[in-house]
């Protein structure tokens, strides 16, 4: 069947199921099982209402529960075993107990990817969250900030494989001697007059050359909810610094700062999630080579190129771990909230 | 408040160069790609895009009409014609000099008059008319090579997006893969978003107990990392056999999708007012109309926030497609994937990268500078508390 068909088809059964599975389960609540007539009308009506909302969440604890919850569990148990095909052609699992682990963590290429994924860690969220202050603070000033806002959150829409292209093309070295196409070089060779560099082989530095894009595509996520931020602190608090003679700077980083300290660590947090994932650029620019490996690319090779899953699920389980105390700070503040 | 009041105007300008300079940092590489996806390959291997935009002094060599073009007038022997006929002169060009020897490209202003070295005069006029004139008859074969300096306007194609579109190109053809990856979005954009509104309405809406477990439950799954779930996930689609589609994919991208669009609905279901919602109850409607007619038209703009998440990241997903979808026939590959073949095979050839990637490029930022209202509220409710 082609494709397309099979899509609006899919469409159709996937939402009509939904829905009709919505219509009926409630009918069949209302009607059949707990009929709101008859002598105990008002017991089945309180009845039916405590049933209700599990109709209602059924379909999404049952997805959330096989898609994320279980894959949890399921990562853990695997990265204790081994894969092993039988004889017989079966596979099977044998429990290797923290082997894995130890096999990961004899391996430099393991190493180079958490010394990469730190600095990542560091580097990305600030880069993002410092650019976009700067940006929301000043287009905020200015009559044509709202173009000059979406222009410089743009990046957002593009695709991380586009972005590496386009990033690609920045960083593109021509022969020496020859005129150069990658703007970097352009710029390099014009400014020192040395030989163009392939910049994505020199270690260490590439690797800052990848977060650029990162930096480039989060900067405006950052910039878009700390402007917000900012336009919702009190005027009164900014009027009484101006009346006591505080600088502009001062005003800004002991006045403006402190009031959206709340927000900048949402922003941070939530950058910081991205990075531990990213796995797209690394693999469409440099796939891990000249040492820019990354824990989600090296997670990506060890199951699909390696096709050792016991390690693939040993460095999925690290970059879980790495994620933790992040959901346990969310879950914290959403319970608080909810008070 | 002197202080502010006296450096006002300089500060302004200040401010307004600063964003300036920020805003053409964040739009030159993107500028760079799309400018590169209209010119030819020779044009972006041998000049910078910055240069497309201007117009460029180049030296064109081309020969004059072959001598056996010549007429007799009296008793001199005429070669007439215009330069710029020739198929391999862009249009529009501006001569600033012209020469007969290689060594010598610009020994001439338009309208002079040159010597020929075997025997003869020509004569160069700006808009291309030459005339050669000699006493005796031209001999040979070929016609007089003429080197011209010239002002040469932008140039640009769209030969490439034709090559891309539609040449049926198996390595190059982005068509395809344009329908598959509109094949996972969109349903992979709708069903989430169904599953999710029901949820939503019944953790914001309705008191059971263990909602605030639930709720709990939800933040908490909004950061599991992706790369948790593919290993088990592709074990229990294989094992089932559903194996690697379309199926697996929508379902994995509604998974996936699930939690943000549960937080985001709920969260803007909340401040939906309270009475609207009790007046129904106290008029007899069922928690099924409610929801219909009430709280999902309501709910419209945190819908269309969430539905844009949703379509920009399963469009731009290429972890997803990898492990779930692309199967070693490559029949339903997607256009990101289509863009990293691309740069191993292709990596040098930038005409064909670039309008690769603009293809893919182009739905999203439509969509994003169409909704852009929507996915900036939709990124508050989910972030600003």
């Amino acid at each position: 069947m082609n494709p397309a068909l099979q899509g609006l088809l899919t469409i159709a059964i996937g939402v009509g199921g939904c829905l009709s599975y919505f219509y009926f389960s409630n009918q069949v609540l209302d009607k059949v099982i707990f009929p709101a007539k008859g002598p105990n009308a008002g017991k089945n009506i309180n009845r039916a209402n405590m049933v209700r909302p599990w109709l209602f969440l059924l379909p999404a604890i049952l997805a959330l529960g096989l898609y994320l919850a279980y894959p949890v569990v399921e990562t853990i148990r695997l990265s204790l075993t081994e894969r092993v095909t039988q004889p017989d052609g079966s596979t099977t699992y044998d429990f290797v107990g923290l082997a894995n682990y130890a096999q990961m963590a004899s391996e430099p290429k393991f190493w180079e990817a958490m010394r990469n994924n730190m600095l990542w860690l560091i580097v990305v969220p600030a880069m993002s969250t410092a650019f976009g202050l700067l940006a929301a603070q000043l287009t905020d000033r200015i009559k044509w900030g709202n173009i000059a806002k979406s222009l410089i959150f743009m990046p957002m829409a593009i695709s991380f494989v586009g972005a590496a292209v386009i990033w690609r093309l920045v960083y593109d070295a021509r022969p020496p001697g020859t005129e150069q196409i990658g703007l970097l070089n352009a710029i390099y060779v014009w400014m020192s007059g040395n030989d163009p560099q392939q910049w994505l082989t020199v270690p260490f530095w590439n690797s800052f050359l990848l977060m650029i894009v990162l930096i480039w595509i989060q900067t405006g996520f950052a910039m878009v909810i700390l402007s917000a931020a900012l336009r919702g602190i009190p005027e009164e608090t900014i009027e009484a610094a101006i009346v006591d003679g505080a600088s502009p700077l001062q005003i800004f980083f002991k006045i403006k700062i402190p009031q959206i300290a709340g927000t900048i660590v949402v922003v941070w947090t939530t950058i910081t999630l991205v990075v531990l994932k990213v796995f797209d650029i690394v693999f469409a620019m440099t796939n891990g080579q000249w040492e820019t490996q990354v824990l989600a690319n090296y997670m990506f090779d060890k199951l699909f190129r390696a096709n050792d899953w016991g390690v693939g699920s040993a460095s999925a389980i690290v970059i879980m771990l790495l994620v933790t105390p992040i959901l346990v700070w969310n879950v914290h503040n959403a319970r608080k909230e909810m008070r | 408040m002197d202080n502010i009041a006296g450096t006002k105007s300089s500060l302004t300008w200040a401010v307004q160069i600063s964003v300036v300079v920020l805003v053409l940092l964040w739009l030159f590489p993107t500028v760079g790609l799309f400018v590169s996806s209209f010119r030819t390959a020779d044009q972006i291997s041998t000049s910078g895009w910055w240069n497309a935009l201007f117009p460029t002094e180049q030296s064109l060599t081309i020969r004059a009409a072959a001598p056996d073009t010549q007429v007799q007038e009296g008793n001199v022997f005429v070669i007439e014609g215009n330069l710029y006929t020739d198929a391999d002169v862009p249009d529009g060009i501006e001569m600033s000099a012209w020469g007969t020897s290689s060594r010598e490209i610009g020994a001439y202003q338009p309208g002079d008059t040159a010597e020929l070295r075997r025997g003869g005069t020509i004569t160069v006029e700006g808009d291309g008319d030459y005339r050669m004139e000699n006493t005796e008859a031209f001999e040979g074969n070929r016609g007089q090579r003429v080197f011209i300096t010239a002002e040469v306007p932008p140039d640009f194609t769209t030969e490439n997006y034709q090559q891309v579109l539609f040449s049926g190109d198996a390595t190059d053809s982005m068509a395809k893969a344009f329908f598959n990856t509109l094949t996972v979005t969109i349903p992979a954009t709708i069903i989430p978003i169904v599953v999710a509104a029901f949820a939503a309405y019944a953790l914001a809406w309705m008191d059971f107990p263990g909602r605030a477990l639930l709720i709990a439950m939800v933040v908490g799954l909004l950061v599991v990392p992706l790369q948790l779930a593919l290993i088990p996930l592709l074990k229990l689609h294989l094992g089932i056999g559903i194996g690697k589609g379309y199926l697996g994919t929508w379902m994995a991208h509604t998974g996936f999708g699930l939690p943000l669009a549960i937080y985001l609905l709920r969260n803007y279901m909340v401040g939906l007012p309270r009475d609207i919602i009790e007046n129904a109850r106290v008029d007899g409607a069922t928690e099924f109309q409610i929801f219909v007619k009430i709280i999902l038209p309501l709910s419209f703009p945190a819908l269309a926030s969430f539905a844009i998440f949703q379509f920009l990241w399963t469009w731009n997903d290429l972890l997803v497609a990898k492990v779930f979808l692309i199967d070693a026939t490559g029949q339903t590959t997607v256009m990101t994937n289509q863009i990293v073949e691309l740069l191993g095979t292709r990596g040098g050839n930038w005409e064909i990268l670039a309008t690769a990637a603009f293809v893919s490029i182009a739905v999203p930022l439509l969509v994003f500078f169409a909704m852009q209202k929507y996915l900036v509220r939709g990124l508050l409710a989910g972030s600003v508390k």
